[in-house]
């Protein structure tokens, strides 16, 4: 009971403290653009539980799940193959780092030149922005591999792709998660701003179309659409990550207990 | 009986070999040189030596000595610059079949993503074993190595030693002629050693496969060995080999106690120091010639 108390308090706590605070500076000082939480909470539900719901949000999570996906998949492999590769990490290092340096938004204008202001050209930009933290960690990761593991499994006969699948992809498992870790906000941002030009659907064309017509409520309320979505999909991942990398954080617990 | 009433010890200044019938492996030549950016540094000289059937075989040298060079060379992990090793008579040019390795760093070693039977299991499971067959290997490895009691254990949550026995079995079960260990019980305190060794002189007996030892430790290599192979000092040359007249029952406290363990212990003891001090036969022998 205690302990549930305390759980409560601290999950919400800061949360509670914070939409009080913006309770009260919108008493003190109101804002027509700047509405209080109870105003935003009646358009919330009306605005995203209708229509909008598949017209807007269920598109919008798709477009992001479909490139995300492709970005783990083709980071990931493309990842083990120049990280077993000496050659082919050095040929490519370079040219990683640039695309990864470069803010993915800008390719916008010039994809919808090229590919035209459709789905594809979303999962496209989203994916191309969001492979990069996968690529370059899978890469890392499987370069790293230990040496003894690797005389293990050369001395026991594991070669090749089972050698990949036996020791490399799950030795490097831990730090391809960190790279999935990054690459989803970059997948959420990249959905957002995809929708943001010569579109007519989504959550970002929602909330920009708000903003034009000064529903200022149902604009702040896509915004808390957006922090929830992004929050869910983090704690979808963290439930996965544990799940999958069990092993890793028990050995690291036994490490720091010790 | 007095030290000096003992019976003369049974050794020679250079590896032996036997003759095919009674040979599982042999190192014929060995040299390896490593290219380094500072120039090629010789690890290993010059190695001849075999491994007959059904021994236990210790490899004892001074530290950097090449002992894990040579091992690695034996294992196919290590192509060698010049010589050759045959085990069964085919030439070793990657890791056969029938030779599993034991590593020092039984940490690194295991999978830890694995678990214990998991680990055991996945050579077999990678060799495309049937289920059931891999099972029962796997259950009579952990049985030999006393651990049928924690399969769904992960590595990482056992004592060092205990580890190091699922490493062991692993090996057992892939059903190896030849067992190579590379100072396996260096990381593990006394007393958890004192049972490996006994472990491995059980396994070995019952299994009828040979095993090479290498270690750094010198009551150690007469303790378990039928014959201990001196290295000298780098670039590696046999120093000596000496057969171990020991009787096959080994017991930590008895064995170690006998006067002809003493014996065998103190000779190694100063070969080894000759070792060091940067003796080598090479060099006795040039000098006589000379």
């Amino acid at each position: 009971m205690k302990k549930a108390v305390v759980w409560i308090a601290f999950t919400f706590g800061l949360p509670a403290i914070l939409i009080s605070l913006w309770w009260i500076v919108t008493a003190i000082s109101p804002n027509f653009f700047f509405p209080n939480p109870g105003e935003i909470l009646v358009p919330f539900f009306e605005t995203w539980f209708g229509p909008r719901l598949w017209l807007d949000v269920l598109p919008s999570i798709l477009r992001f799940g479909v490139g995300v996906v492709i970005a783990m998949v083709l980071g990931v492999v493309i990842g083990v193959v120049v990280g077993l590769n000496r050659d082919l990490r050095s040929l490519t290092e370079p040219t990683f780092e640039f695309f990864r340096a470069l803010p993915a938004p800008v390719l916008i204008p010039p994809l919808l030149l090229l590919i035209g202001p459709n789905d594809a050209m979303k999962i496209f930009i989203i994916a191309l922005a969001s492979i990069w933290p996968v690529l370059l960690n899978t890469v890392e990761g499987v370069r790293a591999a230990d040496s003894v593991q690797n005389e293990t499994s050369r001395s026991y006969g594991i070669q090749g792709f089972r050698r990949v699948r036996f020791q490399v992809l799950p030795g490097a498992a831990p730090q391809i998660m960190a790279g999935i870790r990054q690459c989803l906000p970059i997948g959420l941002i990249l959905m957002v701003i995809s929708e943001m030009f010569n579109t007519t659907a989504g959550l970002g064309f929602a909330i920009i179309q708000f903003q034009r017509t000064f529903a200022i409520p149902e604009m702040w309320s896509g915004i808390l659409v957006l922090g929830l979505l992004g929050y869910g999909v983090a704690v979808v991942f963290r439930i996965f990550e544990r799940r999958i990398l069990r092993w890793y954080h028990g050995l690291k617990d036994l490490e720091n207990a010790s | 009986m007095l030290p000096d009433a003992s019976a003369p010890l049974n050794t020679v200044s250079h590896g032996r070999t036997l003759p095919p019938e009674e040979t599982l492996l042999s190192v014929r030549g060995l040299q390896k040189i490593y290219e380094t950016d500072g120039g090629p540094i010789e690890a290993v000289r010059d190695l001849t030596f075999d491994l007959g059937k059904n021994e236990l075989t210790c490899l004892v040298g001074p530290s950097g000595s090449g002992k894990t060079t040579l091992l690695k060379c034996i294992a196919g992990l290590l192509a060698p610059t010049s010589g050759e090793v045959v085990l069964d008579g085919k030439k070793v040019t990657s890791p056969p079949k029938k030779m599993a390795v034991v590593f020092q760093e039984y940490g690194r070693s295991l999978f830890p993503w694995l678990r214990v039977a998991e680990n055991v299991e996945l050579p077999l499971r990678n060799a495309g074993m049937p289920k059931d067959e891999r099972s029962r290997l796997v259950a009579e490895a952990l049985d030999n190595v006393g651990l049928s009691h924690v399969p769904k254990s992960y590595p990482w949550q056992l004592s060092g030693g205990m580890q190091q026995r699922v490493a062991i079995a692993r090996a057992i079960a892939y059903q190896p002629e030849v067992l190579l260990m590379d100072e396996p019980f260096a990381a593990v305190d006394a007393q958890t050693r004192a049972d490996l060794e006994d472990l491995v002189r059980k396994v070995r007996k019952e299994l009828g496969i040979s095993v090479l030892f290498v270690t750094h430790d010198i009551d150690e290599s007469v303790y378990l060995g039928n014959r201990v192979i001196m290295l000298s000092s780098s670039p590696t040359i046999v120093q000596e080999d000496l057969i171990v007249d020991l009787p096959d029952e080994r017991d930590q406290l008895e064995t170690r106690s006998m006067q002809r363990f003493t014996e065998l212990r103190h000779h190694v003891y100063e070969q080894i120091q000759l070792a060091k001090k940067g003796f080598r036969p090479d060099d006795a022998v040039a000098q006589s010639r000379g």
